[in-house]
């Protein structure tokens, strides 16, 4: 059996992400196959994510397979001091496959060497989240028909949003542009810019979250700004406000533009959005359990 | 005597062994530090904050009858990048080379972000010398990047 580990999304190839998103189209057709039978999966969250968690454990559980594990730390030997090194070797004699959320980053990169079995990085502190980059993905070809030459508006938090730095990355494949959307505290970081200008991707900066680019965009890529990245409350409460979304904002937009979030939404997308046709998060989180139906499987050999 | 004389007596030469010569100052006991130095039984001379043509002030270290390998010596490359490397055999230079920064940085540098797995498990540190003129290392587990003015030794 090959042991493939996904812990960042650039270990992933343009083929092997297209690969990915065909199988996950699979399981979108039909959730529910028994190729895990037999198989025992490790689902350790070092840190709660119940979102996260759900969603892998939906997928073991429809492709017939067994769940091990702990969705939190404090339930976990890690409490007594145990090192990462241990809990991961002490797991891999059990498991066939063991998913990680850790609140270190670069958790699941360590683990992936000293492991025994495959492992797919959940989350590591604000570092890779690479299964939400692939759901990201797969939204957007499943809206839109392809990932080619689309323009993709990301707003709001895009200096610490590992999504939206992981999503850049993961779509340098596809010829895009980008529009990033955000104040001065929350600007894309200079490395991802530089990473766009390298790579000849078009991208366009802005603290106007306006019509006007709301207008031209086909991915409007919502992310929350969060009150702790903030010395500044006042700065906060007036930030806030500007970079949320209403239902009026999309009546001049293209009738293929679909709004995604990687979710939990707070105030960024008032309600009334959620009636419009442009609203896709929910669809979105649901496509996390084909995507990683897809990448349990790939890291299987299955 | 001359002055000249005095000069070459203020440094004992070398029969065999080598010579680490242009160490920027600041740098020389970190340099001895990363290369173990002070657990050799060889003889050894350290010099520092003399004078250079080149750099106005350097380091410099002696070591008799010793042979490092080039992936040892390129390790203190990260803080001594133009130190120069001079393999003495009978008292003649037989060799001369300028230290090379390797690709990979194995447990010489700690991670500057303290989130980091590698400062939280007791493990070895992994830098990725991304970019070799301007000096980017990318920590292999955390993929922070660091600049060598950033850089802080294990």
């Amino acid at each position: 059996m090959q042991k493939r580990n996904l812990v960042s999304i650039s270990d992933l190839s343009k083929e092997e992400m297209l690969a990915l998103l065909r199988r996950a189209q699979e399981f979108e057709k039909n959730p529910n196959q028994r190729i895990l039978a037999g198989k025992v999966v490790g689902s350790l969250f070092f840190e709660p994510s119940t979102r996260t968690r759900l969603s892998f454990e939906t997928a073991v559980n429809r492709l017939g397979g067994r769940v091990i594990g702990f969705s939190d730390a404090s339930t976990s030997s890690q409490s007594k001091g145990e090192t990462l090194k241990d809990t991961i070797m002490m797991v891999a004699n059990y498991a066939d496959l063991i998913v990680m959320r850790h609140p270190l980053e670069g958790a699941a990169r360590y683990a992936s060497e000293i492991s025994r079995v495959p492992i797919i990085n959940a989350g590591d502190g604000s570092n890779q989240h690479p299964t939400q980059t692939m759901l990201d993905l797969y939204t957007i070809l499943q809206t839109q028909g392809t990932l080619e030459n689309l323009t993709i508006t990301m707003v709001g938090d895009l200096k610490y949003g590992r999504t939206v730095h992981s999503l850049l990355e993961a779509m340098h494949f596809f010829h895009p542009k980008f529009i990033f959307v955000a104040c001065r505290e929350l600007e894309m970081p200079r490395q991802y810019k530089e990473y766009c200008e390298r790579l000849g991707i078009e991208y366009e900066e802005t603290r106007d979250f306006s019509s006007q680019v709301i207008n031209k965009t086909d991915i409007l890529y919502m992310t929350r700004v969060q009150r702790e990245r903030f010395s500044d409350l006042m700065e906060y409460e007036r930030v806030k406000n500007i970079y949320t979304l209403t239902a009026s904002m999309l009546s001049g937009c293209k009738p293929n533009l679909r709004v995604l979030h990687p979710l939990p939404r707070v105030t960024e997308i008032t309600q009334d959005v959620d009636d419009t046709p442009q609203a896709y998060y929910f669809q979105q989180a649901l496509n996390g359990l084909y995507t990683r139906e897809a990448i349990i499987c790939r890291a299987l050999g299955l | 005597m001359t002055i000249q004389t005095k000069k070459e007596l203020a440094v004992a030469a070398l029969q065999n062994g080598i010579v680490i010569d242009h160490i920027p100052c600041p740098s020389l006991f970190k340099v001895v530090n990363i290369l173990g130095i002070e657990k050799l039984e060889n003889g050894v001379f350290i010099g520092n904050n003399l004078t250079s043509r080149s750099m106005g002030r350097k380091g410099l270290i002696k070591i008799a009858d010793i042979d490092l390998p080039k992936e040892t010596l390129n390790r203190i490359a990260v803080i001594a990048p133009n130190a120069v490397i001079n393999i003495i055999k009978d008292y003649e230079v037989v060799e001369k080379h300028k230290v090379e920064l390797p690709e990979d940085l194995v447990d010489i540098v700690r991670c500057n972000n303290p989130k980091c797995i590698t400062n939280n498990e007791p493990m070895a540190t992994h830098f990725h010398v991304t970019d070799k003129e301007a000096n980017h290392f990318k920590c292999r587990y955390c993929e922070r990047i660091v600049s060598r003015e950033e850089v802080v030794l294990k």
